[in-house]
């Protein structure tokens, strides 16, 4: 190759190294706050003050919705902790037991009041049919 | 031996006189998939045990968004040719790229948007995927002002190229901030390793949009920079034997 283009891809290089280190300087130091939301174990771990809006995301756990005319209550879980939240208004379609959610709004003394309720879907795609199969295994 | 290759196929004449013939291949094959792809997916496809019908928009978000990333990798490799080689065909094929990338990833934000009412309950969440995917769409047109904001071409072509190169660490950021951060999004449904959670019945169409849009997607990439190089090229000699 020639001496001038090896300079020039040393170069490009260089800059390619320079640009994706500063960007991902910027990354690890956001790190978690790249986040949506907490999930309820870094919720309850995290001294969090009240009064400031937040985002909570995790299973909602099974059989826990309860309905009382349009106010819902059900927990929120990882698995390891739960959080109780409660939610007036109209949840999304998808907004189901054991699906995953993502909730917007207060965490007062160990209870999130949601503003706002956004259901998460998952990856698969299948028609019903399939779906009720691997229900029933 | 790898320069005396890319000097071969590096002329803008060249690129002309091959893309005469391979324009119509390109553009029959990639409308008759993506009609072919877009009816069996709209209309025989079976419905989504969680989604209903509304998961349908993935035929057209999953394309738009894959090529959304795809012309921008295609414009990082030309932005190194015409680097390191002063190739300047490359520079033309960024130029004439970054638009169609444009549209594109505007068109997998809108669509994901649509999406995301019915299933999330909103249209925008400012997590990782889509936030990185907006800065995607941002770098698009800022390649595209900062080309257009040198009356000097050649310095145009070579700024432009290096912001190109600065903006490709975006891509894998895109890539992997499902599996990075918590996201609204939910993580890819299909791995570069060939694994699928899709099914079979709404796999098959979806493969074939992807691959009709890309086709329609490098006729229309045709196109336009063959209209830019006539424009950049009009003095040269070979312009006025080929019109």
């Amino acid at each position: 190759m020639l001496q001038a283009r090896k300079n020039r891809l040393w170069k490009l290089i260089v800059i390619l190294f320079l640009s994706a280190g500063g960007i991902a300087l910027i990354l690890f130091s956001l790190n978690s706050k790249l986040d949506l939301f907490y999930t309820p174990s870094e919720m309850l771990q995290a001294e969090l003050k009240s009064g400031y809006r937040i985002k909570l995301g995790g299973m909602v756990k099974n059989g826990s919705i309860k309905r009382d005319g349009t106010i819902i209550k059900f927990q929120v879980t990882d698995f390891v902790k739960e959080v109780p939240v409660t939610f007036d208004g109209i949840p999304p379609d998808l907004f189901k037991e054991d699906s995953g959610i993502v909730a917007l709004g207060y965490f007062i003394n160990g209870m999130f009041e949601a503003e706002e309720i956004f259901a998460k879907h998952d990856e698969n795609y299948m028609p019903p049919e399939l779906y009720m199969e691997e229900d029933k295994v | 031996m790898i320069t005396a290759f890319i000097h071969q196929f590096s002329s803008a004449k060249s690129f002309v006189n091959i893309t005469e013939k391979l324009y119509p291949f390109f553009l029959i094959v990639g409308v008759s998939m993506l009609i072919l792809g877009w009816t069996w997916g709209l209309l025989f496809a079976p419905q989504d045990a969680v989604q209903g019908n509304s998961y349908r928009i993935i035929f057209l978000h999953v394309p738009s968004v894959i090529f959304a990333e795809l012309i921008y990798f295609f414009m990082a490799v030309c932005a190194l040719m015409h680097l390191v080689w002063r190739v300047k065909l490359a520079a033309y094929l960024i130029k004439s790229a970054a638009p169609i990338g444009a549209m594109i990833t505007f068109i997998g934000l809108l669509s994901g948007s649509i999406w995301g009412i019915p299933t999330w309950g909103t249209w925008w969440q400012w997590d990782a995927r889509i936030t990185s995917t907006l800065i995607l769409f941002i770098m698009y047109l800022g390649i595209l002002t900062l080309h257009g904001s040198f009356s000097n071409l050649e310095k145009a072509d070579r700024l432009m190229s290096i912001l190109v190169v600065i903006g490709v660490v975006n891509i894998p950021i895109i890539k992997k901030s499902v599996d990075w951060w918590s996201t609204l999004h939910q993580p890819a449904s299909i791995s570069v390793s060939g694994g699928s959670s899709i099914d079979p019945s709404m796999l098959y169409p979806l493969l074939i949009s992807v691959i009709g849009l890309g086709f329609t997607l490098i006729a229309l990439g045709i196109l336009s920079s063959r209209s830019y190089i006539f424009t950049r090229e009009k003095n040269k000699k070979w312009i006025l034997e080929h019109v």
